[in-house]
């Protein structure tokens, strides 16, 4: 699967992440080399507090990077303009809608708003695109419910569907899978499998879920203190990165389920 | 997304029910008259004074007022995020009273010649004007440190607070007249504009309400949050600054010509989409202007009590409908959504 498009569309070179003061700069990971293929569905794995949601906040312009590169389509990501950015790029944080009282469909279209006029009208490709993106993630029946009606199952396939019609080539998702049941965490990682499949999108998120990210992902980061890694899951299995990801005294991960066991 | 076109008949009835309550408007006083000598010198085929010069001007402030106060509530309940914010809430109406305050009492206090120079009607809404920017300016620079938008409205009351503290220093050493005058302008009036007042006021709110028209797009990107509105291409920083200066406007000018008038700013947004139940701007600005309005006209027409002498302070009554939609807003079950 992996030979099928080697283009790259997201890439980092010697990233340095972190948060900067004006006293002082706290780095929290360095060194980060990794390179997203088009169409593939890449996971990011680590433990609480090892920088993914920085590295992530970097990777979105949302907070600036310490130092190194981020080239996004071959071009630095810092020379895209915020309307640029916003037909390369879509996202979904883990904040909450602040207006929960949107429409789904209102939320959805908002998607479109990087290619609508000056008071947002939608015209009828903008509509053709939402629909395409409503049916892509089987959510005809919520259309003309409010969002705070929904089940945070129900708001996550939402989400996911405005960003898809804001029809970016690149997606990424901030712990898409928090707060939801075992059920809706494999569903939803499932459904970005699917999306990326039929759409030809790539789409990049983080997770603590790591069992369902290899055995879903087409390529996975995984942040360790010492070290960022990214490869294909079985890859980095053989590598055995995923040992040593937690401290060992009270998990260890099963090189043959590819899973994680707690020690009894 | 729901259309205009949708709303098509409830727009239509707004309409008609503006136009109704603008000539029960200006039907209804302390004087009576005839309905066929109100048609005759609203085309000009007569000339009536109280109509022309008095209840026509009176009746246009309170649409200005009315819608102006509601547009500027919507903006700031979309721009904070939070369902109660409002001029009066977050201490913008405090601010711009603060400003005439220090006119109209500081004058005593700062000497003598200057007084008789300081307090126009232009310097105090300069004042106001210039007041409820600074609190503005100060409540948006505060929300940028803090996350919680309770702390906003907080810090929101406390300028009231203040505002009513240097009141009170000041009244401690200002003449009983320049007291008096503080104190109604404070009980808000509409009738106090002539026509050449009326003209200023309008161009400034123009400014303000067609600042708030090109914000429609960014406000409907803010219903998603700061983080997604930049991800779906905004240039947050210019459409805050955009939406807080039709803001002062709006809420700044109509406060010094006006008086600060409670509640309207925060109760018309809600009230509106309660009706229209949607969190579509395009479908709200039109709608809150309108609901305002009509309001606003008829809180006019109750406070004038028709075929009385009296007339009460237009203050109180906004503040008797204001103030019970708060509380309902606070005990309703469903969670306070905007």
């Amino acid at each position: 699967m992996e030979n099928k498009n080697q283009h790259i569309i997201l890439e980092t070179k010697n990233l340095s992440v972190g948060y900067k003061t004006k006293k002082e700069e706290k780095l929290i990971a360095s060194n980060i080399n990794i390179a997203l293929q088009k169409g593939q569905l890449i996971g990011l794995v680590g433990a609480n507090g090892i920088g993914k949601s920085t590295l992530l906040r970097s990777l979105t312009q949302v907070q600036a990077k310490l130092s190194g590169e981020i080239l996004l389509n071959d071009k630095p990501l810092a020379s895209y303009s915020n309307l640029e950015l916003a037909k390369s790029m879509s996202l979904v944080l883990t904040e909450k809608v602040a207006s929960k009282n949107l429409s789904v469909f209102e939320l959805i279209a908002l998607g479109r708003q990087p290619y609508t006029n000056w008071v947002g009208t939608l015209s009828e490709e903008d509509i053709a695109v939402i629909n395409k993106a409503i049916a892509h993630t089987n959510i005809e029946e919520l259309k003309n419910k409010k969002c705070f009606e929904l089940s945070d199952g129900q708001l996550q396939k939402v989400m996911i569907t405005r960003a898809l019609a804001q029809d970016t080539d690149l997606i990424i998702l901030d712990e898409p899978t928090t707060h939801l049941d075992m059920y809706h965490k494999a569903y939803i990682l499932k459904l970005l499998q699917k999306l990326v499949k039929e759409t030809g999108k790539t789409i990049l998120f983080s997770s603590h879920e790591i069992d369902l990210a290899i055995q879903l992902c087409d390529s996975m980061i995984v942040m360790n203190k010492k070290e960022v890694v990214s490869d294909s899951p079985c890859k980095l299995i053989s590598k055995g990165v995923f040992n040593n990801l937690f401290p060992e005294d009270l998990i260890t991960f099963d090189v043959n389920t590819g899973s994680f066991r707690v020690k009894k | 997304m729901p259309k205009l076109t949708t709303y098509r008949n409830a727009f239509i009835v707004l309409i008609l029910v503006l136009i109704l309550c603008f000539f029960a408007n200006i039907s209804l006083g302390s004087v009576s008259i005839p309905f066929k000598t109100i048609l005759e010198s609203l085309i000009g085929s007569t000339d009536n004074y109280i109509i022309q010069n008095y209840r026509l001007p009176k009746a246009f402030t309170a649409i200005l007022v009315g819608s102006g106060l509601g547009i500027s509530g919507l903006l700031m309940q979309t721009l904070f995020r939070n369902p109660l914010a409002g001029p009066f809430v977050l201490g913008i109406t405090s601010g711009a009273s603060l400003g005439v305050a220090l006119i109209i009492l500081g004058a005593g206090v700062f000497g003598g010649t200057l007084a008789g120079l300081l307090v126009s009607k232009w310097s105090i809404v300069i004042a106001a004007s210039l007041g409820s920017f600074l609190v503005l300016l100060a409540v948006l620079i505060v929300s940028s440190r803090v996350r919680d938008t309770m702390a906003i409205l907080i810090i929101g009351l406390m300028f009231g607070s203040i505002t009513s503290a240097v009141v009170s220093v000041l009244s401690y050493f200002s003449s009983a007249e320049q007291l008096q005058q503080y104190i109604f302008w404070g009980f808000g009036s509409l009738g106090n504009l002539s026509w050449k007042e009326l003209g200023i006021f309008f161009i400034i709110y123009l400014i303000g309400l067609l600042l708030s028209i090109i914000s429609i797009k960014g406000l409907n990107t803010l219903l998603l949050g700061e983080n997604y509105a930049k991800s779906l291409g905004l240039n947050l920083k210019q459409s805050r600054f955009i939406i807080i200066i039709a803001t002062s406007l709006l809420a700044g000018t109509i406060t010094a010509f006006a008086g600060p008038i409670a509640f309207i700013g925060l109760a018309i947004p809600h009230i509106t989409r309660q009706v229209f139940n949607t969190a579509n701007h395009k479908v709200l600005l039109p709608a809150v202007f309108l609901f305002g309005a009509i309001i606003m006209l008829i809180c006019d027409s109750i406070a004038q009590l028709p075929t009385s002498d009296y007339t009460l302070p237009i203050n109180a009554i906004t503040s008797l409908i204001g103030a019970p939609v708060v509380i309902w807003l606070l005990v309703r079950k469903r969670k306070m959504i905007f």
